[in-house]
């Protein structure tokens, strides 16, 4: 976790312009703003093939890059980007590119602290994950899955390793991919691999697979489980005790299962998503308790309320006593904690964030194209061109709200008391 | 139904359905049937089987069976009376000779278009019949090979061209470069969040046809639209793992569509031109996942092209000269109701529309949908014979003055080339998005 302790949570705002920007460059991309609020960057054209990126308003460093994507900060707000220079890909940390270069990198991922940085390479046509920098020593002809340990110590792909041509139809059904933990693959092969999930400590590793065109499980490190499922969903593991869970499905119904053994009596029309709280000891999913209804399962039960369209973003509170989610019905989302609707509706709305003691929730949201924020079922009273999801203080009694409001960036530390009342 | 039959046999090869046929049992056949019948179709089935009375009105309606003069083995009941009655009324106790042909029947000669839906007085939706055929070959591992090995390029890349991780955003990194050569500023902006509309396409796009997301781009560039495109998995919205039967598969790509749609957290997703993937994510996936309706409103590309000419977001600098005749894809139109929005685009853009008849709903197939195209070579000659009368048609539109037919579904354009060239119709294809890209006003 990211510390936010020595953050400024002085009450308060401060504005970068961005639209001075636009009078700089030929074009200004979408703006990102940093954990701590205090840092807004965005990929900029300077000429034909030519890019950077603003930082506070700011060049980043001499090197101009040939092209430049998926700008995003790290949670330890270091600023990550994947350029281009001389028909060669690497990763720019804070304008500094890394010194292995690459035919191709994308899908990067942080550890949960942001000290570590993942990415999926390719050379010369051969596949494989990239650390800090450092590829694996394997490659592969091809990596579809990517994974990485919440330290940020391993990674992990789901990897080809026999070869089987485009048409090769009975040869595929051998088998040909597998799962590799930091480039080693395990031993057994199967006709797929998907959804890859590390253990905490990233020692084992987990994924969904198919051991034919018909039968599905789960392998865990490398060996499956021996029943047999129509179909599976990705693996979790369980955070304290490190056993597994995955739904699977069985006669048109779904169902948890942990280690191979059948967890929640009930079953649903569709489960997933499922999630632990911090301390292993609560259980939920995203589920369809009957067909075209959808809510949130905590432990086995269904929220009584039920949507339509989608419910999604479900995150348990840092106590584990609360959750919270984003329920969408028709055309409209709504917050919804602990299976309670809030009364505002919106077009757009973001995953919830609880306070550290669990007792506030808000969200970012957004209705025709003006941003604001939520806040236990109160609404901001500022309408902004652009938002960031909000972060509470440690001490919980701040909210810091980043936006773009007449084309500056706002940092926005107000007490959560301006907003609930 | 007419009489009398002159069908006859013909043995193909393919390695899909050979081998797979050299692999079973009567039990292993008896007992996959059984499964499937008992297990996954419940009183659908049951209500069609025990409704239909044989009366063969359904028969004119298939493009099959009027370009086999009218032999009744080409009729929708009487593929109905080849495959799912017998193995009904037998119980499951089929050969594995049946099997082959049962797999010949529902992959290659019917395109699941539902053309004969509209003809049956009872409403009977015998591609349903045909999906639950497929369903049973795909159990049994008698899938052509052809369209095996796509669904297994979905299995591995979530599309359907083998396009790998990489590949994907450097295509469109590709044809962003091109674009700007044209538009200095145009963007293709990838995994931008919070955009209005994510912009899906499928596969053969990036693998053969990039020129579709260059025009894509510079339509989305004039008309304003906030919009985005995912680097990830979940880009591509085809699906022929719902026409293998392999329903599983089918409902993984599904989800990993919306599930990115819902991670960009877009308010839509705006679809290519192509018909089968609208019936994927509007119908048969969703539904597979347990959404009654898709989680997030779809817009055809037909649909989006209606909206942003009628709402002045693109202005035509000069209407398309050349006559055109406009195919209804199955999909999009008996499926999803978009033939007069497919009029006012093309009356919109174009001087001179030609009407083909039939039209609209009661426009014949393509004769390549419902994964009969990617069934490949073995059976290419049997969707192009099986779709004379499309060729008869087409003549008629084009001796009404039509030079360019439109074709605003990927499957039907490759179809619909098949049968322009091998009948020496003489028609040039395009999509709209050829033309809306030829004649709107772009900057200069």
């Amino acid at each position: 976790m990211v510390d936010s302790r020595s953050w400024d949570w002085d009450t308060g705002e401060r504005h970068v312009s961005l639209d001075s920007l636009k009078k700089k460059y030929r074009w200004v991309e979408e703006p990102y703003a940093s954990p701590d609020g205090e840092t807004v960057a965005a990929i900029v054209n300077v000429d034909e093939g030519e890019f950077t990126v603003c930082v506070n308003g700011e060049a980043w460093g001499e090197t101009v890059f040939d092209k430049i994507w998926h700008l995003r900060f790290s949670p330890d707000g270091r600023l990550t980007a994947l350029v281009s220079e001389l028909g060669e890909w690497t990763m720019a940390v804070d304008g500094a590119a890394w010194e292995n270069k690459f035919g191709y990198i994308w899908e990067p991922r942080f550890s949960t602290d942001g000290t570590a940085i993942a990415a999926a390479v390719q050379q010369d046509m051969r596949y494989a994950m990239v650390l800090n920098g450092k590829p694996w020593e394997q490659t592969y002809a091809n990596m579809t899955y990517f994974a990485m340990s919440p330290d940020g110590r391993h990674t992990a792909g789901a990897v080809q390793v026999e070869d089987a041509d485009s048409g090769e139809i009975h040869k595929f059904q051998k088998g040909s991919f597998t799962a590799a933990l930091d480039g080693q693959p395990w031993d057994m092969r199967f006709v797929n691999v998907w959804n890859l999930a590390l253990s905490p400590d990233g020692a084992h590793l987990a994924a969904e697979v198919r051991l034919n065109l018909y039968d599905y499980t789960i392998a865990v490190d490398g060996v499956p489980w021996e029943s047999r499922y129509a179909t599976v969903w990705e693996p979790v593991f369980n955070p304290v005790t490190g056993t597994v869970v995955a739904p699977v499905r069985e006669k048109g119904m779904w169902r948890l299962v942990e280690n191979g053994k059948s967890l929640w009596d009930r079953r649903f029309v569709q489960i997933w998503h499922q999630m632990f709280s911090h301390d292993g000891s609560r259980l939920a999913a995203i589920v369809a308790p009957k067909y075209g209804r959808w809510t949130v399962a905590v432990d086995g039960e269904p929220w009584p309320a039920t949507f339509t369209q989608l419910v999604t973003d479900a995150t348990f509170s840092p106590d584990g006593q609360c959750i919270a989610a984003l329920a969408k019905d028709e055309e409209t989302f709504r917050v919804v904690v602990d299976g309670i609707p809030w009364s505002d509706t919106w077009d757009m709305a973001w995953q919830p964030v609880f306070s550290p003691d669990g007792k506030d929730v808000a969200a970012k949201v957004e209705k025709k194209n003006h941003y604001t924020y939520t806040v236990n079922n109160r609404v901001w009273s500022g309408s902004c061109d652009a938002a960031w999801e909000p972060v509470f203080s440690p001490d919980g009694t701040h909210l810091m709200l980043r936006t773009v409001e007449a084309g500056n960036y706002v940092r926005r530390v107000v007490p959560v008391s301006d907003i609930v009342g | 139904m007419a009489e009398p039959s002159k069908k006859e046999a013909t043995k193909v090869v393919d390695e899909g359905i050979d081998v797979g046929i050299s692999r079973l049992t009567e039990e292993k056949i008896q007992s996959v049937i059984n499964s499937v019948i008992d297990e996954e179709t419940g009183a659908r089935l049951k209500t069609y089987v025990e409704t239909c009375v044989h009366c063969g009105l359904c028969s004119e309606a298939c493009h099959y069976y009027l370009s086999h003069d009218n032999d009744p083995h080409y009729s929708p009941v009487g593929k109905v009376k080849q495959t799912i009655w017998e193995m009904v009324k037998k119980k499951g106790r089929v050969t594995p000779e049946f099997i082959r042909q049962a797999a010949i029947i529902a992959q290659t000669e019917c395109n699941l278009c539902k053309r004969c839906a509209q003809y049956c007085p009872f409403g009977i939706d015998i591609a349903y019949l045909m999906s639950v055929v497929r369903r049973i070959i795909h159990r049994l591992g008698v899938t052509p090979l052809y369209i095996q090995d796509t669904a297994h390029s979905h299995s591995v890349t979530m599309n359907q061209m083998w396009v790998k991780g990489d590949e994907w955003p450097d295509t469109l990194q590709w044809q962003e470069e091109e674009a700007q050569a044209e538009i200095p500023d145009l963007r293709i902006p990838l995994e931008k969040e919070g955009a209005d509309i994510m912009y899906s396409v499928i596969a053969p796009e990036p693998k053969f046809q990039a020129q579709l997301i260059y025009q894509a781009a510079v339509i989305m560039h004039v008309a304003g639209v906030d919009w985005t495109m995912p680097a990830s998995m979940g880009w591509d919205n085809s699906d022929m793992a719902m026409f293998t039967g392999d329903n599983e598969l089918m409902g993984r790509l599904k989800r990993t569509h919306f599930e990115t749609a819902a991670r960009l957290k877009v308010k839509k997703i705006v679809m290519g031109e192509c018909g089968h993937a609208f019936r994927s994510v509007y119908d048969m996936g969703n539904r597979w996942l347990g959404w009654a309706m898709p989680p997030f409103t779809i817009v055809h590309a037909i649909e989006f092209y209606h909206d942003i000419i009628k709402e002045g977001r693109i202005k035509i600098a000069r209407k398309y000269k050349p006559p055109i005749t406009l195919h209804d894809p199955c999909n999009v139109v008996r499926g999803g109701g978009l033939h007069e929005k497919a009029r006012f685009v093309a009356h919109a853009i174009c001087e001179n529309v030609i009407e083909m008849h039939p039209n609209r709903e009661h426009n014949y197939c393509c004769g390549a949908g419902g994964g009969v195209i990617n069934t490949g070579p073995p059976f290419k000659m049997t969707r192009i014979t099986g779709n004379r009368v499309k060729a008869e048609q087409l003549f008629g539109a084009k001796t009404k003055g039509a030079e360019v037919l439109v074709a605003p579904c990927h499957n039907c354009h490759s179809g619909l080339h098949d049968i322009v060239h091998h009948y020496e119709i003489g028609l040039d294809i395009k999509f709209f998005g050829d033309i809306i890209y030829e004649v709107m006003e772009k900057p200069a």
